[in-house]
């Protein structure tokens, strides 16, 4: 167990520095699916199996594959002259090292009031499905709601405009 | 047994590093990719908390992060179609260079 957590903590958290990192935009999105990928065996790890093929299906066979729809459609790959980084790069790394330092603090001070392992949760899909159409009825409409609209609005925004038409 | 700290920890990482490449980087998807990372970290939080509560087969930490998977998908597509219609417009995705209100 914690050898899998530790060798799938090492391979996530390498693959955001390179998104991160990395100059070529294309190779950040191949990070970027290697996080993901670590996320969703990590949500596994955790005996969310449903949650972890979840993450699969959207985040890795669909977020990544419209990034790098995007990169390619903005020509994004090529590496500016003028750096990757903003001018402002050193406050922006103030900041997230100031919030890591506060995350970090208040996680290290409540170590002991964290709860203890369970047992492994008795959950299968079909509990899944009938919380999903039972007390979470309401939420799952309104989510399918969200996602039809933000579907459209997508398409409407990125929609290429006739010449003269504007 | 690998305790719920650890998970936290990761989590705050992750949620850091995303958040540095949010405010560092110039090009705007990478900005994008930024903000899923922290997404990302958040689910993480959520998962490792139901798993680790006192009722995890009440399922509403898993319910949560799987809302939230799929709001993330929608900020995904609505943000990169943005993404390209101001790269339609201005013709860059530098945001150092986005620098007007005006179009």
């Amino acid at each position: 167990m914690s050898i899998v957590f530790y060798v799938l903590t090492t391979i996530t958290v390498m693959g955001a520095l390179a998104a991160m990192l990395l100059k070529n935009t294309v190779h950040c999105a191949l990070a970027l699916s290697v996080v993901f990928a670590g996320l969703a065996f990590l949500f596994m790890s955790l005996d969310a199996q449903y949650a972890g093929w979840a993450q699969v299906l959207v985040y890795i066979g669909a977020v990544a594959i419209l990034v790098v729809f995007a990169i390619l459609l903005t020509k994004g790959s090529e590496t500016p002259k003028d750096g990757v980084f903003s001018r402002t790069w050193f406050v922006g790394l103030v900041i997230a090292a100031g919030v890591f330092a506060v995350l970090g603090w208040a996680v290290m001070g409540s170590m002991k009031a964290l709860p203890q392992l369970t047992a492994v949760p008795q959950v299968t899909n079909l509990d899944i499905g009938n919380a999903l159409v039972g007390r979470y009825v309401l939420p799952l409409e309104i989510v399918a709601v969200l996602l039809t609209a933000a579907m459209i609005g997508a398409v409407i925004v990125a929609i290429h405009e006739k010449e003269g038409q504007k | 047994m690998t305790s719920l700290a650890y998970y936290l920890l990761v989590a705050a990482l992750l949620f850091s590093i995303g958040l540095a490449g949010a405010l560092v980087r110039r090009n705007a998807i990478l900005v994008l990719i930024g903000i899923e990372l922290m997404l990302n970290a958040a689910n993480l939080n959520l998962i490792a908390f139901w798993r680790y509560g006192p009722h995890p087969e009440r399922l509403t930490g898993m319910i949560f992060a799987i809302f939230s998977i799929a709001v993330a998908a929608a900020e995904a597509a609505v943000g990169l179609g943005l993404v390209i219609q101001i790269h339609r417009h201005a013709k860059t995705t530098d945001l150092d260079a986005m620098n007007r209100m005006k179009g």
